[in-house]
């Protein structure tokens, strides 16, 4: 029972942090940017495992965490220079990820570096990697990091929520008056390394990406204003993680799997029945409309 | 040309993308409490010297100056108007909303809009007549009532010199009429006021002097000694085949 509370929780936390900065990815139209980081970081991963010779967290962390800001500025690089957006993404995360694959071939072949352990973690692990401080077991590892990436995020993004915002409807205006646009955009592209890294260790890389897009997108239907879409989308993201376990458990099948076809599910109900945008909604309306005439 | 530092000064600017040039050597000392437009053909450069002057783009050479000072430390005496396609307009924003944003600067780094900057911004609306709006989805408005509320978020910035990058593009005669309204009240608070524009028949009705540009300034001045059919076919080329009836009827009478 407890150790389904804890995935409940780490689940929602995950969720919740990606559909917040998600948002911004989709405002910006930079929606696969999960994926590219996701893949980006794996020579991080590699070069952190042969320096610090030990697969402890915190190296592999702040490799993995390097190499996603990096692929972010590459990428942002190759736009400033005329590369078409979603070129310059599939160009760097593929080229990275490579490297990383050749890194894995050439140096650790002895050594036990399993991919699927390291790249793509299993949410149902998570309660039995806890994080033990002063003796006291304070709950699973992934918990915390989500939570603190989380924390992070809120924090940023209120402090300079005014920048965000104008960054992303009209950066040549946000130039004009002194905001320092280059400055914002690796802050955030910074944040979504942070919140991808910490997550996707301990729940998989589907799910990361799926919650940095399937949440926010499904609030932009529902909403007309910016706060709103943020807090709609925290609030589905744990929507996700609680009935995505309930179904789960229901199906015995994938965890992760699950969170992510309900998080499609709210979203295919929303496309049909927002109040604004539905597609139902508005094929209703018109026909009311027709009646009257 | 009065000893007074002027509200624009352009020294020999140039401009390129890449390697290919598109502003030549500009030079420009623009007069103050007037209403300028910018005229010239597509691809002349018009909206890439308002971003220099703006210093949205990195210059080649040359240097700009408002009020005798690099823009960087004059910015809360510039408002601009972006043109209209330069922005997603289903941004999850309404009227008022944007209209707040050109307060950011104001704000500086960590102030919130409180009131008192609500209602500033509801004054900015009614100036173009989109008081009723200020609550509307900025998707649910039209192109022209768009137009007005990037002019309104212009208006709230209480700047000196505005530069408009063709507010007047696609609109509708309410919004042309609002335009119109809001540069004649500019210009009789003394500021000074730059717009990129495209329709040549109005030219004369609405603005005291111009800059004819084409990659390099073509003349500059008061706009019935300037806006002459000679000063246009050397700007236009070939490529101008009907003049405006104004424009004929001016050198008419000259």
């Amino acid at each position: 029972m407890m150790s389904s509370l804890w995935i409940i929780l780490t689940g929602a936390l995950i969720a919740s942090s990606c559909a917040f900065l998600g948002c911004f990815l989709i405002l910006r139209r930079m929606a696969m940017l999960g994926d590219a980081i996701s893949h980006s970081i794996l020579p991080g991963i590699v070069i952190a495992f042969l320096v610090s010779g030990s697969r402890d967290p915190l190296p592999m962390f702040i490799g993995a965490a390097v190499f996603g800001l990096l692929c972010t500025i590459i990428i942002q690089l190759l736009r400033n220079q005329g590369v078409q957006a979603d070129a310059a993404m599939s160009v760097s995360f593929t080229a990275l990820f490579a490297i990383g694959i050749i890194l894995i071939s050439l140096f650790t072949q002895q050594v036990d570096l399993d991919l699927d352990c390291v790249l793509y973690g299993e949410i149902a692990y998570v309660p039995y990697d806890t994080w033990t401080w002063s003796g006291v077991d304070m709950g699973p590892r992934a918990m915390w990091g989500a939570g603190a990436a989380f924390l992070l995020s809120l924090i940023i993004v209120r402090l300079f929520y005014k920048q965000f915002k104008l960054t992303s409807f009209d950066p040549a205006l946000a130039m004009a008056i002194g905001i320092p646009v280059a400055i914002f955009h690796y802050l955030l592209m910074g944040l979504v390394s942070i919140t991808t890294v910490a997550s996707f260790e301990s729940v998989g890389a589907i799910l990361v990406v799926a919650m940095l897009i399937v949440p926010a997108a499904t609030a932009y239907l529902l909403t007309e204003r910016l706060g709103v879409m943020l807090g709609l989308s925290v609030l589905i993201g744990a929507i996700c993680s609680i009935c995505g376990y309930l179904l789960s458990v229901m199906l015995d099948a994938s965890i992760a799997g699950c969170m992510t076809m309900v998080a499609g599910g709210l979203f295919a109900l929303a496309f049909l029945f927002s109040p604004q945008q539905g597609v139902v909604t508005r094929w209703w309306i018109r026909k009311k409309l027709r009646a009257q005439f | 040309m009065t000893t007074k530092t002027p509200p624009l000064s352009i020294e020999n600017v140039s401009v390129a993308y890449h390697r290919k040039p598109v502003l030549r050597n500009i030079t420009y000392q623009s007069p103050e409490g007037e209403c300028v437009g910018i005229i010239g053909p597509n691809g002349a450069g018009k909206s890439t010297l308002i971003k220099a002057a703006l210093g949205l783009l990195p210059l080649a050479g040359g240097e700009v100056s408002i009020y005798g000072k690099p823009y960087s430390q004059q910015r809360k005496l510039v408002g601009y108007v972006p043109q209209r396609e330069s922005v997603d307009w289903d941004f999850p924003t309404n009227a008022l909303d944007v209209v707040l944003m050109g307060l950011y600067g104001q704000l500086g780094w960590f102030r919130r809009p409180k009131s008192e900057h609500k209602d500033r911004a509801l004054e900015a609306l009614r100036k173009v007549g989109m008081e009723s709006f200020a609550k509307r989805q900025i998707s649910q408005l039209s192109g022209g009532q768009q137009q007005r509320v990037f002019l309104a978020r212009a208006l709230a910035q209480e700047a000196q010199i505005y530069f408009m990058d063709e507010p007047f593009v696609g609109v509708d005669a309410a919004t042309e009429k609002a335009i119109v309204q809001v540069l004649h009240e500019l210009k009789e608070q003394k500021k000074t006021v730059f717009v990129v524009h495209h329709d040549l028949q109005t030219v004369s009705e609405y603005f005291d002097s111009v800059m004819l540009l084409n990659l390099r300034l073509i003349a500059s001045g008061p706009t019935n000694e300037i806006f002459t059919t000679e000063n246009l076919q050397k700007t236009y080329g070939g490529r101008l085949a009907i003049l405006p009836p104004q424009t004929n009827d001016l050198l008419s009478t000259q």
